[in-house]
């Protein structure tokens, strides 16, 4: 393919489950909850990243938790979406039967420069949910979302700055708390979305997740991904670090059979697809990346994609371990180094002599 | 070099020196200092000061949400952090609100030596690192 597009299906990618918010508050999201007063705290969530076809398809899971005051959240996003719809009725249920069956119940039960002011690029209304794709730097972004009443907890500034070096483009969703009230929803009902994006360097958005925490707060969520190869993920994912591939398996026919059949999913093959299910488990102060994928069999995820590499001034994030490569020999180990090849240097000269 | 060259450089630095004596606070005692708030961060976060010292601080705000300074001991954080006041006008010394984007200031006389925290109270702020501190030098 020429142009490498992708498609990602992010079926609830920030959230799925996103969320049970403390407290009597509206609408909530996936990625960064922002509320009255500073970030709303969610319980877990759950993202699935698809790619096929070279396009990326990104459905998310919008949980209402009943109220008036206006709630919603921000998500970051790898590129300009091309469309943004309502997402599918199973395929995130689907993924959590196939991989963690025993807890289903519990699973599914909660149903650009500074100054510059924030470009809204799409509108869309998904049931009771108002959605508007925006472009433009943190700052910009920070300042359209107050004027829209959304609280932004004091980490805010700089998350957004951090995504918006790498991508200026952003979702934000909030529930119309009475239209979604007259329409029946009960609190724990998830709106799922789903957004079409081409872009040539997938990631899935995790840092975001940790907004509003406290740092030695657990950030838990639930990413799948589907694609038509092996990926290679960058961080490379380690428990230890707070990410663990729990399954790399083929796609099960079942599986595909059922997300395919699902609204939106058509883009998902019947057979020939894999499936990784990763686990995020981190104190948020420890989640201070996102997940890049590389799909194309080239096993070269972008250490910019997952924001590990400042875009403009190439400053290294704060992961725990990125890579291999990455870690530059400590000091010590130089002069060791040195102080070895000095004295082998002297101990050679002394027998040519 | 010639003498005119070694003239030259002299009324140099003598201009320089006496731009530099210029820049000094007219007034002993008497200070400004520009805060900056990034990121939920003041800029600097560590300051001087000797007893006596009136400082007039420039709370300049880049952040797209609001802050505020609030200078003063331990009870007086205290206060804030756990109190409903949310809006500060000016009027009391130390304390000013500073909404997004703005620049506000606040003028605080520094009493006793010690260490005087400087911080933001609104919700959340100050367990995020939204603080500083000013060593303050006896007289």
């Amino acid at each position: 393919m020429g142009r490498q597009l992708w498609r990602a299906a992010l079926v609830g990618p920030l959230a799925l489950l996103l969320a049970i918010m403390a407290g009597a508050g509206p609408a909530l999201a996936c990625a960064g909850l922002v509320g009255p007063g500073g970030t709303v705290r969610l319980s877990r969530t759950t993202t699935l990243a698809g790619y096929a076809d070279g396009v990326e398809q990104y459905v998310t899971s919008f949980e209402y938790a009943g109220g008036g005051a206006k709630f919603g959240s921000i998500i970051p996003l790898p590129d300009v979406p091309t469309k943004v719809e309502k997402g599918g009725d199973w395929t995130l249920r689907r993924l959590v039967q196939e991989t963690q069956p025993q807890t289903l119940a519990a699973e599914a039960a909660p149903a650009a420069a500074r100054g510059d002011a924030a470009v809204e690029i799409l509108k869309a209304r998904v049931d009771a949910l108002d959605i508007t794709v925006l472009r433009g730097g943190g700052h910009a972004v920070g300042e359209w979302a107050r004027a829209h009443g959304f609280g932004l907890s004091p980490d805010a500034p700089e998350v957004l700055d951090f995504y918006a070096a790498r991508s200026p483009v952003f979702m934000a969703a909030s529930f119309d708390a009475p239209a979604a009230a007259a329409r029946g929803q009960r609190i724990g009902d998830g709106t799922p979305v789903h957004l079409t994006i081409p872009t040539d360097s997938p990631w899935v958005p995790l840092r975001i997740l940790g907004l509003g925490l406290r740092p030695d707060e657990r950030v838990q969520a639930d990413v799948y991904l589907l694609t038509e190869r092996t990926p290679a993920m960058l961080p490379r994912p380690s428990p230890g670090d707070g990410l663990e591939l729990a399954r790399s398996q083929d796609a099960s026919p079942g599986l595909l059979r059922d997300l395919h059949a699902d609204k939106g999913m058509g883009w998902v093959r019947e057979s020939g697809m894999w499936l990784s299910y990763l686990r995020v488990d981190s104190a948020a102060s420890r989640l201070s990346y996102d997940l890049a994928v590389d799909a194309s069999g080239r096993g070269d995820p972008s250490p910019v994609a997952a924001g590990l590499v400042g875009l403009r001034d190439g400053t290294p994030g704060s992961l725990p371990d990125p890579g291999p490569p990455a870690a530059p020999w400590p000091w010590w180990a130089v002069a060791l180094g040195l102080a070895l090849a000095a004295v082998g240097g002297a101990r050679l000269a002394r027998r040519a002599r | 070099m010639t003498r005119a060259g070694l003239l030259g450089r002299a009324g140099l630095c003598a201009l320089l020196l006496a731009a530099a004596g210029c820049a000094r606070p007219a007034v002993a005692g008497q200070r400004t200092v520009v805060l900056d708030v990034r990121h939920s961060r003041f800029l600097p976060d560590h300051l001087t000061a000797r007893v006596g010292d009136t400082v007039t601080f420039v709370v300049r705000n880049t952040d797209p949400i609001d802050h505020e300074l609030i200078v003063g001991d331990e009870a007086v954080h205290r206060r804030h952090e756990h109190g409903r006041e949310r809006h500060h006008h000016g009027d009391v010394p130390g304390e000013v609100s500073v909404p997004a984007g703005a620049e506000r200031r606040t003028t605080f006389t520094f009493t006793h030596p010690g260490r005087v925290e400087f911080a933001c109270h609104l919700p959340g702020h100050w367990a995020y690192g939204m603080r500083g501190e000013v060593r303050v030098d006896g007289g």
